[in-house]
């Protein structure tokens, strides 16, 4: 037997989490801090995963047991090039935000911290997970500690329970149509195994339960990524939870969705999946365009990134899309689709840094204004020059700048779609187009630019309750160094990210060949 | 068989009665003394403590296809010995579910029955002798049999429901149980009467038997004897449309009685339905699986939508185990005897059950526990519960998405198997209501949780929690947790349970 790096990654935060249930409830410090130092021995061995990482290896790092013999589940976990960069940007945004958050987090100290290590283990686990039933568990358990992430530590003007509510709400609607479809899966290919189950391929003898059990996935993997028109929990979860929450929630959870899409409904569906991709090509230009417009529309800078988010992880959708679109075809087709797979990924990746950090810096304002409402703002740029450029950049990458994060896996996309499904690719395009314009009108303009007013910010900046410098912070400042550092060299030299995701989605495209 | 062997085959049933009888004299004796009252508890606990010993003890000697429970009378009595119990899976796994519930209803009842009523004693005497009504009911082979322990298990419920002298609720729930429960015998036991004349038989099995040879000229008599007999049980299941009186009963009993109404019963109702469709009906089970999947869907249904406008704790959980009644049904609906795969619709129903068993008494205990400290169990009285007790809260959490069936819970295991067992007989449709219903579920569910942890306490006093409530609460967390994460032993003993019943019959 190996060394478990991966059992070890999924189960240190949960042996975190009961630690932090035993110390005394007045020991704040000790518990964020002990808590920032427990995230970090994930984040230390995803990243020896990575590099022990053998490119173009399958499934690797392969940990296995008989579970439960009599139902024949077994607690498998590995990974490809799909989940690594996973693991690794949930490992890492975990740690940012525990970190960030011993610094604003004041109430209910000790609760906040547990839950965040177990939500964390519920994540990683989806993404390692390889048998239905253990990613059906890893799924669940993360809902719970969302749920009282948003509920508790949201802000009271924001309707936290009622958003809390409704994303538990959301998200069990699919997953329990996915428990359905798991099972009628299990029922006739005999396994819970998600890297047998599409040699067998199931439900192969009834066309109609298998139409059924695609879209019951669908749903599940579509409210959490989520698409147009099973969005609107996420703007409420992300206007009421706390930073770290919201930035947990744009950066990983929703990467749930869209790691479900590739690890099992691609491969368990292909044909239905090619069948079914003009509907769901409509549906991902849909969720970018009309995401980009709504998200001009908003005052709210949270609801306006939510927005955005459902707008670029449309992006995903096109690439996801594009790549099964001609499933059965040759060689050359299949390179635009390596690329458009690749790009999918990959903009996964860079969404998870990219808005991960927007929800940071949206928290930087927050925290020393309470207000997200961008009219109270205006000529901040004079005022915290720091924080202008931190945001510029992030918001560029966000936007798809070349040589940042965000262009890469952007151009990839359409790449790939241009050759498979022009007619979507260019109206996709469409979306880039008003990304820039929100992006730069309504977060770098009002935000940064034109007269400072000194009135305005008195009225909303209360120098009683903000203990640190008034521009960025240090804290601040070393939470969001790693997350700039990712856009820079994924922008300028991605090839060690892309080489590990290309060896695995071309590996996936052509086992389903 | 010998006296000797018979009565060892009896032995959880003869130690709970031993036990019972024995709590109510030395009540006579002690009685009016608090300190030594409390003893009561323990006694009775030692008592339940013992059952559970012999029923392990027995447990080899279970038989497939049932061990007939008698012993030869001798000559001089004439005539045949007829066997009204058995000893089967089925039998011993609901004695393992009464000494267990017993153990729990009596560990968490102290507080509140010492304050709440003068007569301790006799309170822990009558919660013994429903379970031993359980343990008849269960094993019960023969109509006359079924009839009696059920109404044994009947009458000491309504004693039990009304235990209040003074108050009229309680009185009030009493009575109600009471009116209902009369009647629904009534219509049960002119079902058996039915059936009894169509097949001249009372055994079980001697029924299956005689519907199989065809020498049944009154066959038609065997629907409305179904549907009648199927409204008695409904009744103790609380299965819609038989459900009326539980929630007044439920809100109005002394909270423990409460906890004991929302398991004791449905195991017993549930032992028999089992016993009854699977020994003396399988040839009608295309009948009676589309029966019980139409009731199981009004059951979900109408259990997950009234209890989304309850404000009392007792009553949102009466119409949630009614629901959750629901899903146990769908087990027994698409009961699929012959499969060999993980779930056969039975050890679906029973998995379910013992996940249930725990996750709702523990649920009881937290609001036995709250209600001692607060007088009431509105949902008010939950509030900021995780700043006076997180113990409690935690724990209430857990329950609760143990009942909504989210993973790793018990309440999921469950869940898998039941609707692992309709998407196999493809009852998709029972399956898609089913897990819908969970959905909606999470709304009054969530009801709890928002005061329980989001809002604030007016009264802000920390809640002491007692020992003996302390280990409830753990012992059932531990196993609501147990039964997901480590669930192989429990799918085990729900699967064989099942097995020795089903291999006999089918």
């Amino acid at each position: 037997m190996n060394f478990p790096f991966l059992t070890l990654i999924i189960f240190i935060p949960l042996v975190g989490a009961i630690i932090i249930a035993l110390i005394p409830r007045n020991r704040e410090r000790e518990i964020k801090w002990f808590s920032v130092i427990v995230s970090l021995f994930p984040l230390v061995l995803s990243i020896v995963v990575w590099v022990l990482f053998k490119v173009g290896g399958g499934m690797q790092f392969v940990d296995e047991a008989l579970w439960i013999p009599t139902l024949d589940v077994y607690y498998r976990v590995g990974v490809d090039g799909i989940s690594v960069p996973m693991v690794f940007l949930t490992t890492l945004l975990t740690t940012l935000s525990l970190f960030y958050s011993a610094y604003t987090i004041k109430v209910r100290v000790k609760e906040f911290f547990a839950l965040f290590l177990l939500l964390e283990m519920g994540m990683i686990g989806v993404f390692l997970a390889l048998d239905l039933v253990l990613f059906y568990f890893f799924w669940e358990i993360g809902l719970v500690p969302m749920f009282l992430l948003i509920g508790i530590w949201g802000q009271p003007k924001d309707r936290p329970q009622y958003s809390a509510i409704k994303f538990f709400l959301y998200t069990l609607v699919g997953s329990v149509a996915m428990l359905l479809a798991f099972i009628g899966i299990y029922l006739t290919s005999g396994t819970w195994n998600i890297l047998e189950i599409p040699l067998v391929g199931p439900l192969a003898d009834n066309p109609a339960l298998a139409v059924a059990a695609f879209w019951a996935i669908f749903l599940a993997f579509a409210i959490k990524v989520p698409m147009w028109p099973f969005h609107t929990w996420l703007p409420d979860a992300h206007t009421a939870a706390p930073t770290a929450g919201s930035v947990i929630l744009a950066g990983v959870l929703l990467k749930l969705g869209g790691y479900g899409f590739i690890r099992i409904l691609l491969p368990f569906f292909p044909v239905l999946f090619k069948q079914f991709a003009p509907f769901i090509g409509i549906i991902a230009l849909i969720s970018m365009i009309y995401g980009a417009l709504v998200s001009m529309a908003q005052w709210d800078l949270k609801r306006l990134i939510a927005y955005s988010s459902v707008s670029h992880m449309g992006f995903f959708t096109l690439g996801l899309v594009a790549a099964s679109a001609t499933l059965n075809t040759a060689e050359p087709v299949l390179n635009s689709r390596a690329i458009a797979l690749d790009g999918a990924v990959l903009q996964m990746f860079n969404h998870g840094i990219i808005t991960g950090g927007l929800f940071f810096l949206v928290g930087v304002i927050y925290e020393r204004t309470h207000t997200c409402d961008l009219k109270a703002f205006g000529g901040l740029s004079a005022k915290l020059p720091v924080y202008y450029g931190v945001m510029l950049m992030t918001a560029l990458a966000s936007l798809g700048l070349p040589g940042l994060a965000g262009f890469i896996s952007e151009f990839m996309v359409f790449r790939g779609a241009f050759a498979i499904m022009p007619t979507y690719a260019i109206i996709g395009v469409i979306a880039i187009v008003l990304g820039a314009a929100y992006i730069l009108w309504k977060i770098i303009q009002y935000i940064f630019l034109g007269e400072f007013s000194k009135e305005k910010w008195s009225a909303i900046f209360d120098p009683e309750h903000w203990h640190f410098s008034l521009d960025m912070a240090r804290f601040e400042i070393v939470t969001m160094v790693p997350l700039l550092f990712f856009m820079l060299l994924v922008g300028i030299y991605p090839a060690p990210i892309l080489n590990v995701i290309n060896a695995a989605s071309t590996a996936l495209l052509s086992g389903l060949l | 068989m010998t006296l000797n062997r018979f009565l060892i085959l009896l032995l959880p049933e003869i130690t709970l009665t031993v036990v019972a009888f024995l709590v109510f004299i030395l009540d006579l004796i002690i009685g009016g003394d608090e300190v030594r009252e409390r003893r009561l508890q323990w006694f009775a606990f030692l008592g339940v403590l013992l059952a559970l010993v012999a029923t392990i003890l027995i447990w080899p000697l279970a038989e497939a296809g049932g061990l007939p429970v008698a012993f030869d009378v001798g000559p001089g009595f004439g005539g045949d010995v007829v066997p009204m119990m058995t000893l089967d899976g089925l039998a011993l796994f609901f004695k393992l579910i009464t000494v267990l519930m017993l153990a729990i209803i009596i560990l968490s009842a102290g507080e509140y029955v010492k304050v709440h009523t003068p007569f301790r004693g006799e309170f822990y005497a009558f919660v013994l002798l429903a379970g031993l009504s359980i343990m008849l009911a269960s094993a019960a082979t023969n109509l006359v049999m079924i009839y009696l322990s059920i109404e044994f298990l009947s009458i000491t419920s309504y004693v039990l429901t009304g235990y209040l002298r003074d108050d009229v609720r309680s009185t009030e729930a009493a009575i109600k149980y009471f009116i209902y429960g009369a009647a629904a015998s009534a219509v049960m036991l002119y079902g058996f009467s039915l059936l009894y004349g169509a097949t001249g038989a009372t055994g079980l099995v001697e029924i299956a038997t005689a519907l199989a040879t065809g020498s049944v000229t009154l066959r038609w008599l065997v629907f409305p004897a179904l549907v009648m007999v199927l409204a008695g049980l409904g009744f103790k299941i609380a299965l819609v449309p038989f459900h009326q009186w539980s929630p007044d009963a439920y809100e109005g009993a002394p909270t423990p009685v409460t906890a004991f109404l929302s398991v004791g019963p449905k195991a017993a109702g549930f032992a028999v339905l089992i016993r009854f469709l699977i020994v003396a009906l399988p040839a009608f089970q295309v009948n009676w699986s589309a029966m019980l999947a139409g009731v199981a869907i009004l059951t979900m249904s109408l259990g997950n939508l009234i209890a989304l406008w309850q404000t009392n704790v007792k009553r949102m959980l009466a119409y949630s185990s009614i629901a959750q009644a629901g899903y146990m049904l769908i087990g027994l609906a698409a009961l699929a005897p012959l499969a060999e795969s993980w779930t056969n619709g039975l050890n679906a129903l029973l998995l379910y059950l013992f996940a249930y068993l725990f996750t709702n008494l523990g649920a009881f205990a937290v609001v036995i526990a709250v209600e001692d400290r607060t007088g009431s169990a509105n949902l008010p009285d939950f509030s900021g519960l995780i700043r006076r007790s997180p113990f409690l809260a935690v724990s209430m959490l857990v329950f609760l998405l143990s009942l909504i069936g989210i993973p790793p819970t018990g309440g999921f295991m469950g869940k898998l198997f039941v609707f692992g067992a309709a998407v196999q007989r493809q009852m998709i449709l029972l399956a898609v209501i089913g897990v819908l219903n969970s959905v909606i579920s999470v709304y009054y569910y969530y009801k709890i949780m928002r005061p329980m942890l989001f809002e604030r306490a007016d009264d802000a006093e920390p809640i002491r929690v007692t020992p003996s409530m302390r280990l409830v609460v753990g012992f059932s967390l531990a196993m609501v947790l147990a039964i997901a994460i480590y669930a192989e032993p429990f799918i085990r003993l729900a699967t064989e349970s099942a097995q020795l019943l089903l291999a006999a019959r089918f």
